[in-house]
């Protein structure tokens, strides 16, 4: 295996999670809701995927079953934020706890035990291509999924009718409900939808990344997907993009490290959210950018007049 | 909010234990030594704070009905560590672990308004009349993981997963290459600092770097199974953290650097119950059973044996792992031919010895 090959690899194994459940949180965003607890969905996701692959023996079941759990997981803060209209900050963070300590309970049993891992693709001659093969035909099925999910993301809010009603709930809630859009149920679905990414996600830290459980295995990978949304400006490319460079700034810093050019940790750590900042000062000095893509009713609740 | 959660649930099951014990014998229930933990990780880390709730079932076990535990988990070093260690003061606890080394200007402040109340902080350095210390001389273990690694690594090069760069991990770093470089001289270490006790996904990064760049044995200072499962999958060798993980590299970890706080833990309970518990510094190796080694595996019968000798030896106070000559980085003769580093030198470590080629981060 040649060392551009390992580098490559191992992006991608760090980007896949981030992109996951960046590009759920997007549409969710997309729809002006702000969902903060995407940690606590991927942590359901991860322990439940990591319980059905090991009782069924399936790491893709238990891959579903992840994306299942983040759906139900997130049940609460549609009802907090659609039903009752309650602040969506306090609702999203109480989401990320609730996920965090529900998952922790649910998985006190199954810490210590290996897991199943999700097995890599392998297809005839051209998975043995050096370099090419393992990078693009020797992945797993969720690292593909990241990539189909991205691509129908930004297809489905571009250029489709619906896509174009769900950015227009985000932009104006009260102008969308005038024209007779269902604010509340597109909103609802966009957050399922999110559950069920972030839920993915999660899946892929227990059955692919590292197949095993245990607590807060997410380790802040649901705050940096958050972050990721921002650093995009609501684009599903920059995304891609944005997981991919997060991806690959952490993996170069581990090796400048292990090469012993003896770079501050710290400072690698903080990279993602310092790039962040960055992106966000260079987007607020255009005003247009900034305005084409931020859905302005972000965070705020939607009570139809009646 | 977990951990309020499981504290209410500790509440509520302590009312049904106290219940029980009412009907039995009234005084009975009110003598029972309330002990208390507070950890710094999940009790579900399956390393570090998975090793010292070990050691609180070890209590419940040994003095049963004498006893009543609780804890807290993913406390945070800081103010929360503070109110924590307040909250079990104040709930009757008149045993209280801390077991992490960043809660000891917590320990020390809260140990001051409870003066009836006995402290124990793990991996500190600062002691009161109610507080005592305690910590494992786990580079005991890591000096013998480190012949091994020298004598199993065919390439030479060993790669190194660090948490932070404090004594403790430097101490460890230094102490697996002199044990190596006691087999061969030229022996390499790359280091990966990846600025967390306890990220699977980082340290599972880290290795595979570490792999890429040319290791074909690991070793860490994180607490999760993560490097241990890479090394598998990878078909290379590694070494274990805290606790045995030969369940997730049945045919790569050679051993592991085994925490067992169960004994000192069991003990100064008893102390507490019998009145003799003092205030006291306890730096536990080997020979006190605080650091145990995982059986020996994957690796050949000669190998094994070298192991089991140098255990042997530093158990029996034969052999120190920091016996001179010691040279840094720098050159700088640290430890004279025959003479071991002092105890004050290794709690303070913050330099590399001669042969490794990272640069300390500070």
């Amino acid at each position: 295996m040649s060392g551009l090959e390992a580098f490559v690899l191992t992006v991608m194994a760090a980007a896949t999670p981030l992109l996951l459940a960046a590009t759920g949180e997007l549409v969710v965003e997309r729809a002006g809701v702000l969902n903060l607890g995407v940690e606590g969905m991927m942590a359901a996701g991860a322990v439940v995927a990591f319980a059905v692959a090991l009782g069924t023996g399936s790491a893709a079941l238990g891959a579903l079953a992840g994306a299942l759990a983040g759906v139900l997981v997130v049940l609460p803060f549609v009802f907090l934020t659609q039903v009752l209209a309650a602040n969506q900050v306090a609702s999203g963070l109480a989401l990320a706890l609730f996920g965090l300590g529900v998952a922790g309970l649910f998985g006190e049993g199954y810490v210590g035990q290996p897991g199943v891992r999700l097995e890599k693709l392998h297809v005839p001659a051209l998975s043995d291509i050096p370099f090419i093969g393992p990078v693009l035909f020797g992945q797993d099925v969720l690292v593909y999924v990241s990539f189909v999910m991205t691509a129908a993301v930004g297809w489905f809010l571009f250029r489709t009718r619906w896509g174009l009603m769900l950015r227009a709930v985000g932009v104006n809630h009260h102008a969308a409900h005038a024209l007779g859009h269902p604010v509340r149920l597109v909103r609802t679905l966009a957050i399922l939808f999110g559950g069920a990414m972030a839920g993915l996600a999660g899946a892929y830290l227990s059955v692919s990344y590292t197949p095993q459980w245990v607590e807060d295995m997410t380790a802040g990978r649901g705050w940096i997907a958050l972050a990721l949304v921002v650093f995009a400006t609501w684009r599903p490319v920059r995304v891609l993009a944005g997981a991919y460079l997060f991806g690959a700034v952490w993996i170069m810093g581990l090796h400048a490290q292990a090469a012993g050019y003896g770079l501050p940790p710290q400072l690698l750590s903080a990279l993602p959210y310092l790039a962040t900042i960055v992106a966000l000062v260079v987007i607020s000095r255009n005003r247009a950018l900034t305005l084409a893509n931020t859905p302005a009713m972000i965070g705020q609740p939607f009570v139809p007049e009646r | 909010m977990k951990h309020d959660m499981k504290l209410a649930l500790a509440a509520v099951l302590g009312i049904g234990v106290l219940a029980a014990g009412v009907a039995d014998s009234a005084a009975q229930a009110e003598e029972k030594l309330k002990v208390g933990f507070i950890y710094v990780g999940p009790i579900g880390d399956h390393g570090w704070s998975y090793q010292h709730d070990q050691g609180r079932l070890a209590i419940e076990k040994a003095l049963g009905e004498k006893v009543q535990t609780s804890y807290l988990e993913k406390v945070p070093e800081g103010a929360d560590a503070e109110r924590a260690l307040e909250r079990l003061a104040r709930s009757g606890h008149k045993l209280i672990f801390a077991t992490s080394f960043g809660y000891m200007d917590s320990v020390i402040k809260v140990a001051k308004r409870y003066p009836d109340v006995k402290f124990e902080h793990a991996t500190g350095y600062k002691r009161a009349k109610n507080v005592s210390i305690y910590s494992a001389r786990f580079y005991e273990g890591r000096y013998i993981i480190g012949k091994i690694a020298a004598k199993m690594s065919k390439k030479g090069m060993a790669g190194y997963i660090a948490s932070f760069p404090i004594p403790e991990v430097v101490r460890g770093i230094n102490s697996f290459m002199l044990g190596a470089q006691s087999v061969n001289p030229d022996f390499k270490i790359k280091v990966v600092w990846v600025n967390s006790w306890y990220d699977p996904g980082k340290e599972a990064d880290a290795a595979k770097v570490l792999i890429a760049q040319g290791a074909d044995i690991l070793t860490q200072h994180t607490d999760s199974a993560a490097p241990m499962q890479v090394a598998q999958e990878k078909g290379i060798l590694a070494f274990g953290q805290a606790s045995d993980m030969i369940k997730f590299g049945p045919k790569a970890q050679l051993t592991a650097v085994i925490d067992d706080w169960a004994p000192y833990y069991v003990q100064r309970a008893k102390d507490v119950l019998d009145g003799k518990w003092q205030s006291q510094d306890t730096w536990g190796g080997l020979a006190s059973g605080m650091v145990k080694m995982a059986p020996y595996t994957n690796m050949p019968d000669d190998v094994k044996k070298m192991a089991q000798e140098t255990e042997e030896a530093i158990r029996s106070g034969k052999l120190h792992p920091f016996t001179g000559p010691i040279y840094d980085q720098d050159g700088k003769l640290r430890a004279k031919e025959g003479e071991a580093l002092s105890d004050k030198v290794l709690l303070g470590m913050n330099w590399y010895v001669k042969g490794i080629d990272d640069k300390l981060p500070k």
